[in-house]
């Protein structure tokens, strides 16, 4: 945690931008804003380049000879094979409309987590090096008429720096007219920048971990199902019954893939105990057979937030496991830039899929016609399905206790449009749902503040100001309707929230949507529950938790 | 002061002298007014053409649409097909509602921080209504100077002079003569309009801190095009007539220079040379670049359609054999089932 109190941290929002201009502003790598340097025995793991200890506060970063070269080749074979950033490089018209809409830049006041000035950041590079008014107007010394620049190391480190004050969260791009998508730039940034091996620890670290045991967290497979083991007794504990999750099961009809997250750490692992009540309710009612995988072991992507190579190595996974395991279809859990991923590269990057079949619901025979290429359907949907044809026995008095709000997490709004389905599930779930204000929710939600690899501790200074518009809202519902949960669909949200409420609104908790499914699932011939997964009474079952 | 406006006004402003010098001393009518109009032209349509060609020879090799509304998925919940369109057809109308409203911008709100702790987010629709505004009246000046180039004038211009001229102003005295001819709206709209975006740039902190010199350039010199507009119409009356014969000289290819059309025009056309010529080096490709940029112009629907990406290429995966061979041991002790048993 930071040292600084709320009010503190609110008056250091700077409210103007600084006299001299933001070429000759070079960036101060700042504690509590930035993550450590990648470990380089994780950027060895996936034989990444230039792989070595190094410091970003020390002068030297020790980079190779050519670094320069490396930079402005890969620049040029980016720009040969996205379209995207030709596009998003040469159109800007600074028009400042996507500026306050960075949740970053919000919470900041620095002009550099200005969408655009984080795009002019590589821009004026890009106009120097690829661009034929770049190279006349620099012959003469014209080149800040256009504003271009060399790339200098003082610059390289500006690009560290604030390409990983991105969450790549897209809010931007709703607004901008063009739709120049400031998560493509950061992404295709943060590759340029892997060529020289700067990459942040708490991406390289998870995506080596991820290569070798399947998961970010690292967590191998006999612990991995130890630790699916444990719920199993809480849940028994709770609820009397028992359960038995299968793992890697050849044959079975679906293989169920989620972020390692919510294994791992309160509150996910509640979410997770509501997956696999929800599994045990569809197996022992419908004879639904779901499969984990110890392999394919996380539904999140670091990759995504290193390059587009290391996103396809790690994603190749689940249509790997779904083949050697025989499934007919992927269901997927609550995760954010994971669902990106699975909707808008999964099928170009490792499909065709043809050894899947086209995602039907056993239970409900509903097809889902808008996952039939990809064959992987998101719990969300899943769900809603079930509800809607009444395939689930939900006693939506249990969450009584909660008043809930919710927060549409970045990459399923922005990169999905997964708005009304996890609505549909709270609404039969939950009796009291508060939204936040519209400007915040849907495709203009904000970000947690510790997306795209962010949510590390050392930076926790940037994640409490990126979350600030974010946990603003949440305050403002708490005040207004006495809202004291925070609903997510997403595992970064849930590891990120917790610290982020407990600094701006400490009375709200943080509740995945599957643990409120979870608690009000009623099975026959279960004990009478006294508490939720939680171990918390439950309404009205205060006084027999004294007994 | 702000030396990226002082250099691009500067700039502007010496293309006016080179004009008007040009024209009034040296007498260089044949260069602003058939020379330069020429290349200008030339380099404004093979600049955008290879422009276009250029970012059209790269792939698209993610479908990556910014969804803003509910996706098509379960059959009872309601989807949003233009925020988030699944079909071409409405693709097309996502295009058409971005590019003749500007329809994200029209989003646009204005955060602030209220008493130091409670943010606010406001609908901001000036920067869209003047955006907007430039950009029609820009159009409508553009279709009514047909008339300059087409002999006969088609009935569709003459149309569109009317409307643009319905409020008739008339103030006539010795000195000036308003009303007579008729005011075009578009003229001044266009101006107006291209005063306040610059006047954003100047007077909005960030946005000062963003604008380059190359912001500038094209505000002021897209003044000065309306600015010497309006002047040879309403003040100096320049020569209609002298102006319709070098126009249409050009168009026919049979350029040639008339008497007594004063040296205003020749700076509006060197100013509008200019600006052409500018266009396919600058930002101003905004115009073309819209129709391509992949957050709009592709279907939502990635998970029912595969789609294509020409350079994909194998990677170097972990595969679960290397997986198990490692964990082997460890899964057969917890009950995991495994492909191959220990030796």
């Amino acid at each position: 945690m930071t040292d600084l109190k709320p009010d503190e941290l609110l008056a250091r929002i700077e409210p103007k931008p600084p006299q001299k201009g933001w070429m000759d502003t070079p960036a101060e790598i700042r504690k509590g804003m930035y993550c450590y340097a990648s470990n380089y025995k994780s950027v060895k793991t996936l034989s990444l380049p230039n792989a070595r200890p190094w410091n970003p506060l020390e002068e030297d970063w020790k980079l190779p000879d050519n670094w320069q070269q490396i930079v402005h080749e890969g620049f040029k074979q980016r720009l040969e094979n996205y379209r995207s950033l030709k596009i998003f490089m040469d159109i800007c018209v600074r028009c400042g409309a996507c500026a306050d809409k960075c949740h970053f830049f919000i919470g900041t006041g620095d002009p550099k987590n200005m969408p655009v000035l984080r795009a002019e950041l590589l821009r004026s590079v890009y106009r120097n090096d690829f661009t034929t008014a770049g190279k006349l107007l620099g012959k003469i010394g014209g080149e800040k008429f256009i504003g271009a620049r060399k790339l200098t190391l003082s610059v390289l480190k500006e690009w560290w720096y604030y390409l990983f004050q991105c969450s790549q969260c897209r809010r931007c791009s709703v607004f901008c007219p063009y739709g120049i998508d400031t998560a493509e730039i950061t992404l295709l940034g943060r590759e340029l920048l892997n060529l020289l091996g700067i990459n942040i620890d708490w991406i390289a670290t998870p995506i080596s971990n991820c290569y070798k045991t399947g998961n970010h967290l690292g967590i191998q497979p006999h612990a991995f199902k130890d630790m699916l083991d444990f719920f199993v007794d809480d849940i028994e504990e709770i609820s009397g019954l028992k359960i038995e999750p299968a793992f890697n099961k050849k044959g079975a009809d679906i293989l169920f893939i989620t972020p390692s997250g919510d294994v791992f750490a309160d509150p996910g692992t509640y979410t997770c105990m509501g997956y696999m009540l929800l599994f045990h309710f569809l197996k022992e009612k419908y004879d639904f057979d779901i499969t984990w995988s110890t392999y394919a072991s996380e539904g999140g992507n670091f990759g995504f937030f290193t390059s587009h190579e290391v996103m396809k190595r790690l994603n190749a996974k689940m249509y790997a496991e779904a083949k050697r395991l025989g499934v007919k279809w992927i269901l997927g859990g609550e995760c954010g830039h994971m669902w990106r991923v699975i909707h808008q590269y999964m099928d170009t990057m490792n499909g065709p899929a043809d050894f899947l079949e086209e995602p039907v619901s056993p239970i409900t025979g509903t097809k889902f016609e808008n996952a039939k290429s990809t064959k992987m359907v998101h719990i969300a949907e899943f769900t809603a399905d079930l509800i809607k044809h009444n395939k689930l026995d939900l006693d939506i008095s249990r969450n009584d206790n909660v008043k809930l709000t919710f927060h549409d997490s970045c990459n399923p709004a922005r990169g999905m449009g997964l708005l009304e389905e996890p609505r549909y599930v709270i609404k039969n779930v939950c009796n009291s749902f508060y939204e936040m204000p519209e400007n915040t929710i849907r495709e203009q939600t904000f970000c947690c503040g510790g997306g795209a690899g962010l949510n590390a501790g050392e930076n926790m200074e940037l994640r409490l100001s990126g979350g600030l518009p974010r946990a603003n809202a949440v305050k403002h519902v708490h005040e207004k309707y006495g809202v004291n949960m925070l609903g997510t669909i997403c595992a970064v949200d849930r590891a990120v929230f917790p610290a982020l409420m407990e600094y701006w609104v400490p009375e709200v908790d943080v509740i995945g949507l599957h643990e409120l499914v979870g608690n009000a699932l009623v099975f026959p011939g279960e004990q009478k529950r006294t508490t939720d997964l939680r171990g918390e009474p439950l309404p009205g079952m205060e006084e027999d938790g004294d007994e | 002061m702000n030396i990226n406006y002082i250099i691009s006004l500067i700039t502007v402003i010496v293309l006016f002298l080179i004009a008007y010098i040009g024209v009034e001393v040296a007498g260089l009518q044949i260069l602003f007014g058939i020379f330069l109009p020429y290349a200008a032209f030339l380099i404004f349509i093979i600049g955008i053409c290879y422009r276009v060609m250029e970012w059209a020879k790269s792939p698209v090799p993610f479908s990556i649409p910014t969804t803003c509304g509910q996706q098509k998925s379960l059959s009872w919940i309601k989807p949003n097909p233009i925020d988030n369109p699944t079909t071409k057809g409405a693709v097309i109308i996502r295009m058409i509602f971005e590019i003749f409203c500007f329809r994200s911008l029209f989003r646009n709100t204005i955060s602030k921080l209220n008493g130091g702790s409670k943010l606010s987010y406001k609908l901001e629709i000036s920067l869209w209504a003047f955006a907007l505004l430039f950009h029609y009246s820009f159009l409508v000046v553009l279709l009514r100077h047909l008339r300059f180039f087409l002999e006969p004038v088609p009935s569709c211009i003459k149309l569109v002079e009317f409307f643009d001229g319905f409020m008739k102003v008339e103030f006539i005295n010795d000195f000036i003569h308003i009303g007579l001819p008729g005011i075009y709206l578009s003229g001044f709209a266009l101006l107006g309009a291209v005063v306040f975006l610059f006047a954003r740039r100047v007077y909005l902190p960030h946005i000062r801190y963003i604008s380059l010199a190359s912001d500038f350039f094209p505000l002021f010199l897209i003044m000065g095009i309306a600015i010497s507009g309006i002047f040879m119409r309403y003040f100096t009356k320049v020569d209609i007539v002298g102006v319709k014969e070098l126009t249409m000289g050009l168009v026919t290819l049979s350029p040639g220079i008339p008497e007594n059309v004063g040296s205003v025009f020749y700076v509006h056309m060197l100013f509008i040379s200019v600006l052409m010529a500018y266009f396919p080096f600058s930002k101003l490709m905004h115009m073309a670049g819209v129709f391509l940029s992949p957050t709009r112009n592709l279907t939502t629907n990635t998970r029912a359609i595969r789609h294509i990406n020409p350079w994909n290429y194998p990677v170097k995966i972990h595969t679960y054999a290397e997986y198990e061979d490692e964990f082997r041991e460890k899964m057969i002790e917890a009950g995991l089932p495994v492909e191959k048993e220990l030796k």
